[in-house]
């Protein structure tokens, strides 16, 4: 016999999807912002700032609302992209980009740190080699400030695993499109004897996460370590 | 044959600074905080002076007057820096093989020629991590060659080692001197590398 039932497998792997898609897309955008706040000086960078962070502190269900309002299918955006064959509303694409947006911030975070730690020295002795500021980004800065960029992807996964507000708000619960790890435990809180699911998937989330944790941490030290050597 | 004329911000004080000579390697001299360091960063375009013009061999990389600042990787200097800043990410022949200046006149430096030159051969596929001082150092003078520059800038390469050290790389330096042609600038406050490395000796107080 096996140890989830079909229904709670679906949700996993959903969610394993919907978390990898979400950190993987977000990545170039959180490469460029966090490069952006760590090497760059422009009007208006503390608004950006806090735009960026802005989804730590806001209620996930005022993020979901908004992305329905926006992304949905009444919404602006929302109408633009179908025409491109793009559909959010009631998808997991939906649901990937709602755990996206709610773990940018600590993506962002964690790879403007890297990049503020990769030597600025270095790169000056790239661009008197004749390297094009945009060779130096790819060959010096990109290398020195990798374990940290991958330790935000990795965090920004943690994350979107976990998000439960934004994208049941947004995409609702919906089994084996919108229904990930978070929504099927909410799910089975809403009806009598679902305590021992709710157990197995609790468990799988604190595996998960844990991992993901351990993973960026040690990330984030062999960087340091690297800068040591 | 070099001629600057800047202004340069340093902390909240100014400094002036002016050099005109024809001489092909020429020392800057002057006490710690007299601003060597930054005359280099100036020439190499990595600090923009507050004013003034830097010129080399009638190549206009500075001037405020006509609002001329040329990119630093377009300028086409070989700067070894003093603290090296190898790649730490590259083993010795990639961080060699860095540089790529647009030369117009071909490569001037091969690669093998300016192996044989530092005798480096047997580094070339060592880690950074894993070089003394006075290797980094030959590492670091054969990337900017490599770089394919029309000036070289030198700060103060000998200040990290000791003096057995110092006196192997010295004849380095010479051979770099008298078999590229190329014009120098050498930053230093030993009297002795001055005496016995450069045509000419500016001092900045």
């Amino acid at each position: 016999m096996s140890l989830f039932t079909a229904d709670e497998l679906t949700a996993i792997a959903l969610s394993l999807k919907v978390a990898s898609v979400a950190a993987l897309t977000s990545l170039p955008f959180g490469i460029a912002l966090g490069w952006l706040l760590a090497r760059k000086r422009f009007p208006g960078k503390s608004l950006l700032d806090a735009l960026v962070h802005l989804p730590l502190v806001l209620p996930p269900v005022v993020v979901g609302y908004v992305l329905l309002v926006n992304f949905g299918n009444q919404g602006a955006i929302g109408k633009f992209l179908a025409s491109f064959g793009i559909d959010f509303a009631f998808r997991w694409t939906g649901a990937a980009l709602a755990s996206a947006i709610m773990g940018f911030p600590l993506m962002v975070r964690a790879i403007r740190l890297s990049i503020e730690a990769a030597d600025r020295r270095l790169e000056q002795a790239a661009s008197t080699l004749g390297a094009s500021p945009w060779r130096v980004f790819r060959t010096i800065t990109l290398p020195l400030a990798w374990p940290g960029i991958v330790a935000g992807a990795v965090l920004a996964f943690a994350k979107a695993l976990g998000e439960f507000g934004a994208t049941i708000t947004f995409v609702s619960n919906i089994p084996g499109e919108t229904q990930t790890l978070s929504s099927a435990i909410y799910g089975l809180l809403q009806v009598p004897g679902g305590e021992s699911g709710i157990w197995r998937l609790a468990m799988v989330a604190v595996g998960i996460s844990l991992l993901a944790l351990l993973l960026s941490e040690w990330l984030t030290r062999r960087q340091r370590e690297d800068e040591v050597h | 044959m070099l001629s600057l004329d800047l202004k340069l911000r340093r902390g909240s004080f100014e400094r002036h600074v002016r050099i005109e000579d024809s001489a092909r390697v020429i020392a800057l001299s002057g006490h710690s905080g007299a601003g060597k360091t930054s005359v280099l960063h100036a020439i190499a375009g990595l600090v923009k002076p507050m004013s003034g013009h830097i010129e080399v061999d009638g190549r206009r990389l500075f001037d405020s007057a006509r609002g001329v600042d040329v990119a630093p990787h377009r300028r086409r200097v070989g700067y070894m820096f003093q603290d090296t800043r190898l790649f730490p990410h590259l083993d010795v022949r990639r961080n060699l093989q860095y540089g790529r200046h647009q030369s117009e006149t071909g490569n001037a430096f091969g690669f093998d020629a300016v192996v044989a030159l530092l005798g480096i051969e047997p580094l070339l596929d060592r880690r950074i991590a894993n070089l003394s001082g006075g290797e980094s150092q030959r590492i670091a003078l054969g990337r900017a060659l490599l770089s394919q520059p029309a000036l070289l800038l030198l700060d103060e390469p000998l200040s990290m080692l000791d003096q057995a050290r110092r006196e192997e790389l010295i004849p380095y330096l010479q051979r770099v001197r008298d078999e590229t042609a190329l014009p120098i600038v050498y930053v230093s406050h030993s009297a002795d590398e001055v005496k016995r490395l450069t045509d000419a000796v500016h001092v900045l107080d």
